[in-house]
């Protein structure tokens, strides 16, 4: 055995890079469940790319056979609902454990320096997430496949002066149809499950590179032994490992009472109107798309058209999305913790989650004036979060943070 | 070469100028790439006119016909609608079609040929969904005794008279679009073609 090792480390160094991230990888001892969320990441995104294989094994990429062949996997194919529901459940699943896996990030001020660049990465692998969820939602070809892709593409055609252009080039054609739903489909199972990957290596690496955060906010390589081991860190194998462990566990357990018992989730996970093959002639009466993009969805909607254009809103769309991208340097405060910050950022982060979910809310519901005017207060109060940041942060009282982590 | 002494400018213009030839010889490679997104000559050529019979359509009736894979809607209207269509100007956001949003035959208050039937591109102009054809009159969800008779997109609530034109403060930022089209003969209309004369 130590033979083999020793003639595999002179090649590849294997026991290098286990001791690197995982034995000898020292993580702060005082984690909590907000910290089950990026292995649980790890978890769906292997699952989501092992059920994909099998399902594009029986999937037909063509506008006159996608829907009928989505149908064949549920009724001909042995196991077949087992593994699309499992990949139906598993997009939601995703998002459902990013979110929190970002909030963890919000309460915990994991985006400060020096962990800027592990944000970066991270909101960019949860934009490529959407571009991935959004174009695997168009493959079953049914009415929220169709009229959904129509909605979320016309925003490109509203650009100023080269939009319909732009619009013919991403649709290969003049209208939503088979081209589109083609080249989705190369997008959704080749190159942007590539770029997931990449993405997430990178993400560890730099994670790796300036080691975790942790509830207390304390940078835990300030304090090391004698042997250069921080006093406050334990290695993450088998320590951490085990734990995650009892994460998966939990988590396949809520996982797969959805699974097989709720998989449409009263049409949250799976739309009613997506059981109906797409009518280009016919728009649903009700059309939102999936909760996980209902509060940008809801953004575009609350600005109204200005100078006879759509594109303000296309903006604040996805201003919404990259404005998080600057959160590391809106942040002033001289404190990472929610535990040590003042109670301003406390205020704020609270108001920002409500409007986050009340946006998500408003996306899947019928427009009415009403909702009209709360998605526009909501909408301001998004933005205000991040514009009022460098004030927030930096006034009112902060607790001492400690020289180390507590229990 | 006299020497060991390496010519460090020299060894920088030669990379610089490497590097540009290698970008210029990318982007001649992602050409290829790049446009083979756009419409295929099998796309192109599927753009064929459509012709509708409407010898059959009642008053108020409307057929939908897919012409370049868009929903069109052929529809005719009755005395009392195009009475109603004149008196709708202040709540319009481009009553006199000012935007180019139809053939110059139709730029007219009806946006049609014949001021009775009706051939719109039933799209809506702000996010390509198809409105819903909601004829009644005064139609409580719709504003009560003001709604005409129109379309209501139910992706996000912008709203059309029986000419397709918006309503003032809808998402949807103009009229709705009217295709080329012409008749044949009084029941048969050809989507797709100009009328000769134009």
């Amino acid at each position: 055995m130590d033979n083999n090792k020793s003639w595999i480390d002179q090649r590849f160094p294997l026991t290098k890079v286990w001791n690197e991230h995982l034995a000898e990888y020292y993580t702060p001892r005082n984690f909590n469940f907000w910290y089950f969320f990026g292995s649980l990441a790890m978890l769906v995104l292997v699952m989501q790319i092992v059920t994909g294989i099998f399902l594009t094994m029986h999937f037909k990429p063509d506008s006159a056979n996608a829907f009928a062949s989505v149908e064949y996997i549920m009724r001909d194919v042995d196991w077949g609902w087992l593994i699309r529901y499992l990949h139906s459940t598993g997009a939601s699943a995703f998002f459902i454990v990013i979110y929190l896996h970002m909030y963890r990030g919000l309460l915990y001020g994991s985006y400060k320096a020096p962990r800027e660049l592990i944000w970066i990465l991270g909101m960019v692998l949860y934009i490529a997430l959407m571009a991935e969820a959004f174009m695997g939602y168009v493959l079953p070809w049914g009415q929220m496949s169709y009229w959904g892709a129509q909605v979320i593409i016309s925003l490109f055609g509203s650009v100023p002066f080269i939009g319909p252009d732009l619009l013919t080039w991403i649709l290969g054609d003049y209208a939503v149809g088979d081209p589109a739903l083609n080249r989705f489909f190369s997008l959704h199972v080749i190159a942007l499950p590539l770029i997931l990957v990449v993405l997430v290596f990178l993400h560890i690496v730099a994670l790796h590179t300036v080691g975790s955060n942790n509830p207390d906010g304390v940078e835990i390589k300030k304090n090391k032994d004698k042997d250069g081991i921080p006093k406050d860190g334990i290695p993450f194998h088998p320590y951490y490992s085990v734990k995650d462990i009892v994460g998966v566990v939990v988590f396949l357990m809520l996982f797969s009472a959805v699974v097989f018992f709720a998989p449409a989730m009263n049409g949250y996970f799976l739309e009613h109107a997506n059981f109906i093959e797409a009518n280009p002639l016919k728009t649903p009466d009700h059309i939102a798309p999936l909760w996980y993009l209902t509060p940008f969805y809801s953004v575009l909607r609350a600005i109204p058209p200005m100078f006879g254009s759509q594109f303000p809103g296309v903006v604040g769309m996805f201003a919404a999305l990259l404005i998080l991208l600057a959160l590391p340097w809106l942040d002033r405060s001289k404190v990472k913790s929610i535990r040590y910050r003042s109670w301003p950022y406390k205020v704020a982060l609270g108001i920002f989650v409500v409007s986050f979910i009340v946006l998500g809310w408003l996306g899947m519901q019928p427009v009415t004036p009403i909702n009209a005017l709360l998605a526009r207060v909501f909408t301001a109060a998004y933005f205000g979060f991040f514009i009022l940041m460098p004030w927030f942060t930096s006034i009112g009282k902060t607790k001492e943070v400690p020289a180390r982590v507590t229990e | 070469m006299s020497g060991q002494e390496i010519d460090l400018k020299k060894r920088r213009f030669l990379t610089n100028a490497t590097s540009v030839v290698g970008a210029v010889g990318v982007g001649f490679v992602a050409w290829p790439f790049l446009s083979s997104w756009m419409p295929s000559a099998r796309a192109k050529a599927a753009g064929a006119p459509v012709d509708v019979d409407i010898s059959k359509l009642e008053s108020g009736q409307l057929v939908r016909v897919l012409w370049r894979k868009k929903p069109v809607w052929i529809f005719k209207r009755d005395s009392s609608t195009i009475a109603n269509l004149k008196t709708l100007d202040a709540e319009l956001t481009d009553p006199n079609n000012e935007e180019d949003q139809q053939p110059i035959y139709a730029k007219n208050t009806y946006r049609s040929i014949k001021e009775e039937v009706a051939v719109i591109v039933g799209v809506c102009t702000h996010l390509g969904c198809s409105p819903t054809y909601r004829p009644e009159l005064g139609a409580a969800d719709l504003g009560g005794d003001a709604w005409k008779g129109g379309f209501y997109c139910p992706c996000h609530g912008s709203k059309f008279d029986l000419a397709g034109r918006v309503y003032a403060g809808a998402p949807a930022p103009t009229n709705l679009i009217i295709p080329p089209y012409h008749f044949v003969s009084d029941s048969l209309i050809r989507i797709g073609v100009d009328p000769k004369a134009s």
